[in-house]
């Protein structure tokens, strides 16, 4: 695996990983929610940001196979891109589910995999919601 | 308002293209300089600007030494890879019009395919957006443009089969193009189904540019001094780049709408305004391609067809010679080669002096798309 090189911009991201926590940078001026951060808000010029916890649900906006070059027999990695219910999109890898069954739009959650170290927040399939929650009555 | 009609491509000169060239990058783009200048009619020391890519690694005053261009005033280079290949052209059209420079040579010259190699895989991450991406195995560029693919295939329903179509006409016109790598050695569909996956179940091998040796350069000056060179001078039209705020340089991922190309839609809008065209006058489309998807969203955002209906539009032959808007006539970066879209400029200017070897009769406009930057171009 490729380990990231986390910048000023980006530790929080990682450090929230390493702790089960899935973070975005939300602008202490304004409000905004913003991914991939960036040091200055594009919508009010603030460069005081604060983390917030996401929700770790949303749905599979799309997907690749991502077979080693060199390795094409291993078991590919399923990489996708995760459209949160806050509203922003993140890539991933979703566990669990087999090539022949991936879907997009499937409902997902995240989980958190320790990969030698390097703890990356992956996406699992979301449970169905139990009869009468909120998700049900919508 | 953008540079429309300030600027004129007098010159144009290419390496052969290759899979080893067996000289160095600086030894390409000195050649292809010089034969662009010789094309032109005009003299090393008549060149008084240079262009070329950011990622270009042959420095100025290399080419300058090995040409004979004994002073420059203005050298300006495009920021990203491909996508930047047709402002290299507004670079060079706003410097001439502008009075900074007189005559300016853009060149691109690389061994993409014996030297460093854009598609293998990345060992590190190599600049900080990749933090979010590579370490969830996308590594190489096939698998990072694909995961924008993918969400376009789903939304129209798309197989690789419908890639697969433009893949086959590609090679169709790279097979009478005697410039072609795959000269004489077109493709069916069944060929392309059987080659392998690169990114499953996005690209087949055959969906994926070629990699390649070779340089490309041509000569911009103002369209009073085309007057008196040698060839007949091909008018930029308009030139512009379209860089969104929600853009990345390989990652499409974070605009509202991901079946679509904003970056494109922008240039074609601000083209097409600046220009007084339509899709409807343009005779020839060049549009990148580093992965067969991209021309789909490309002819979409030009207004060649409607959204969704790319597919439709080249399995009903509208993208071949004869059809509605032929696309890539030397064959594109799948067929010709990969000289990172400055080759694809130069079949544009090809066509209008009516060189092409898939000429499309009486052609008068052509557009030359590269994603985050366009031209169109003219017969003078």
């Amino acid at each position: 695996m490729i380990a990231p090189r986390p910048t000023p911009d980006d530790a929080f991201f990682w450090e929230g990983a390493a702790a089960g926590r899935l973070l975005a940078r939300e602008c202490a001026g304004c409000g905004r929610l913003q991914h991939p951060p960036s040091p200055m808000c594009p919508a009010c010029g603030s460069t005081e940001w604060t983390e917030r916890e996401l929700s770790g649900r949303g749905t599979l906006h799309s997907w690749v196979a991502s077979h080693h070059p060199s390795r094409p027999d291993e078991e590919p990695r399923v990489v996708i891109l995760v459209q949160l219910e806050e509203g922003i999109r993140m890539v991933s890898n979703l566990q669990g589910v087999a090539l022949a069954d991936v879907r997009n739009d499937l409902p997902v959650e995240v989980c958190f995999v320790d990969f030698d170290g390097i703890v990356l927040p992956q996406f699992t399939p979301a449970p169905d919601p139990a009869p009468g929650s909120p998700e049900v009555a919508r | 308002m953008s540079v429309v009609r300030r600027a004129a491509i007098v010159g144009v000169g290419q390496t052969e293209f290759s899979k080893a060239s067996g000289r160095s990058e600086l030894q390409l783009a000195c050649e292809a300089v010089r034969a662009a200048i010789a094309d032109a009619g005009l003299q090393p020391s008549d060149v008084d600007g240079l262009v070329t890519f950011v990622q270009d690694t042959n420095d100025e005053l290399g080419v300058m030494r090995g040409v004979g261009i004994p002073l420059v005033r203005w050298t300006s280079r495009t920021p990203f890879g491909g996508g930047g290949a047709s402002a290299t052209i507004e670079h060079a059209a706003a410097v001439v019009a502008s009075g900074a420079a007189d005559v300016v040579v853009v060149y691109r010259a690389f061994n993409e395919r014996s030297g460093h190699r854009f598609g293998q895989p990345g060992a590190q991450v190599s600049a900080p957006i990749m933090n979010l991406h590579m370490p969830f195995g996308l590594d190489t560029p096939a698998k990072m443009y694909s995961l924008w693919f993918q969400r376009y295939m789903h939304e129209y329903g798309l197989t690789n089969e419908d890639f697969g179509r433009y893949s086959v006409v590609a090679r169709k016109h790279a097979a009478v193009n005697p410039n072609a790598w795959f000269f004489g050695k077109p493709i069916t569909l069944a060929d392309h189904q059987a080659s392998r996956w690169i990114v499953e179940p996005i690209l087949r091998l055959f969906d994926c540019c070629q990699e390649s040796d070779g340089g490309v350069a041509i000569v911009v000056t103002t369209p009073e001094r085309a007057r008196d060179c040698a060839q007949a001078p091909v008018v930029v039209s308009a030139a512009t780049q379209g860089n969104t705020m929600t853009g990345e340089v390989l990652f499409n991922y974070y605009h509202d709408d991901i079946t679509t190309f904003p970056e494109a839609d922008f240039c074609a809008a601000q083209l097409y305004g600046d220009a007084g065209l339509s899709p409807a006058d343009i005779d020839v489309a060049m549009i990148y391609e580093n992965f067969s998807p991209v021309v789909f969203y490309q002819l979409e955002a030009y207004g060649f067809c409607g959204r969704g209906e790319a597919k439709d539009f080249i399995a009903d032959g509208q993208i071949e010679v004869g059809g509605a808007t032929p696309v890539n006539t030397n064959g594109g970066l799948l067929g010709e080669a990969y000289i990172h879209g400055m080759n694809n400029l130069l079949e544009g200017v090809r066509q209008l002096r009516g060189q092409s070897y898939n000429q499309v009769a009486d052609a008068q406009h052509v557009l030359v798309a590269a994603g985050r930057s366009a031209v169109i171009l003219e017969r003078g």
